[in-house]
């Protein structure tokens, strides 16, 4: 029953069919620029360039801090784990599979719950911000509004 | 629309992230610097400011920027190694202030002028030890004045020499030898000439490399 595309008969309604595929095309979109957003956090963290400074302004305040990790796990590598989920969630829903709006609001759930404490962290314990964290967080944010726009309407019992 | 379009472009992105992510990893990963012998030589043979042995078995060389946070970070481990390998370590502070820090030069001066009354190193760790201050003050001269009298230097000669050639040279000298050795970024640590890369670039790391070069060195 989960691949199964849903027809003109879905089990919750949507307020508009075309605009609900128009808005999770825009989420998917968001979802891209988040996931290129955490690769480039991820090979910096992994390469090492996150514990040095360069030519240009970086984050290493942020990205060398014992926060960026999680045991042995870059928190930007579950960031991209995270964005590539919603985009292939928000990619099925846009194309009909609406089960996959579930998983899809579940996970911006968590990432919008992860982007206070990092915006927490930046603001109050680290006193600096990652030009490139406060872009994800932004993104985030916007996918967040998105879904809250979307959700299903139970229809009225009539 | 065709039911395999979302799982085509879920696989494509996918990819996309995969790929691109293994070409930034690749160009972003650190070279592997090995100084010749020479080059080594080379560095020992010019005016430095070093701490610990002058001949110790092991010299390690750091290109530092005092508005550098990671560089203020490594600043204690590296003095701790000093106090943990006094007669087995030299450990050499050369300024590589980078441009995209606002008051980087100015505070290699301070150091420098600092260094001229025979006061580089309580600059230095002043400078590392105050840097978050500093470094986001508007008005940073006067601090570095501050930090100055601070350290009981002759504040009229250490404004005349912070502004002086000598610094200028001094710190050119630095930076000519970092683009020597293809040094872009810091902190750029040489343990016995090998640059330090990703985890060895940590307290551990270091501590490990120290011993290793020891361990090198004390084999026949």
């Amino acid at each position: 029953m989960m691949s199964r595309r849903t027809s003109s008969k879905t089990p919750a309604q949507i307020p508009a069919n075309r605009t609900v595929t128009i808005v999770y095309s825009l989420a998917a979109l968001l979802a891209v620029a988040g996931l290129a957003d955490a690769v480039y956090l991820s090979v910096l963290h992994l390469t090492g360039q996150s514990a040095v400074c360069g030519a240009s302004v970086g984050c290493s305040q942020v990205l060398a801090s014992k926060y960026a990790q999680i045991g042995p796990v870059p928190v930007a590598l579950l960031g991209v784990l995270g964005y590539f989920s919603v985009f292939s969630f928000t990619v099925l829903a846009a194309c009909g599979y609406l089960w996959a709006y579930r998983p899809a609001a579940t996970i911006v759930g968590l990432m919008f719950l992860a982007t206070l404490w990092f915006l927490y962290l930046q603001a109050f314990v680290l006193h600096a911000f990652c030009p490139y964290c406060m872009f994800s967080a932004a993104l985030t944010f916007l996918l967040a509004g998105l879904m809250v726009a979307t959700t299903p309407v139970k229809p009225p019992a009539s | 629309m065709r039911r395999w379009l979302p799982f085509a472009l879920i696989a494509a992105v996918a990819l996309a992230a995969f790929g691109g992510g293994a070409i930034l990893y690749r160009s972003y990963r650190q070279k592997v610097i090995t100084l010749t012998k020479e080059q080594q030589e080379a560095g020992r043979r010019e005016s430095v400011h070093f701490r610990g042995h002058p001949k110790a078995p092991v010299t390690l060389e750091e290109f530092g920027d005092f508005a550098c946070p990671p560089c203020g970070r490594i600043a204690g481990p590296v003095h701790a190694l000093e106090r943990a390998y006094p007669q087995q370590l030299q450990s050499i502070f050369r300024e590589f202030p980078l441009a995209v820090h606002p008051h980087a030069l100015a505070a290699a001066y301070a150091a420098e002028a600092a260094g001229l009354q025979g006061k580089f190193w309580e600059m230095h760790d002043l400078l590392y030890r105050e840097q978050r201050i500093w470094s986001e003050a508007a008005g940073a001269d006067q601090l570095f004045s501050s930090y100055a009298r601070l350290l009981g230097l002759d504040l009229a000669l250490f404004e005349k020499d912070r502004k002086g050639e000598t610094v200028r040279a001094r710190v050119a000298a630095d930076q000519k030898r970092a683009a020597a050795l293809g040094v872009t970024i810091t902190p750029s640590i040489f343990i016995n000439g090998k640059l330090m890369t990703g985890p060895e670039l940590s307290p551990s790391g270091l501590r490990a490399a120290v011993d290793a070069a020891l361990a090198a060195k004390a084999a026949p």
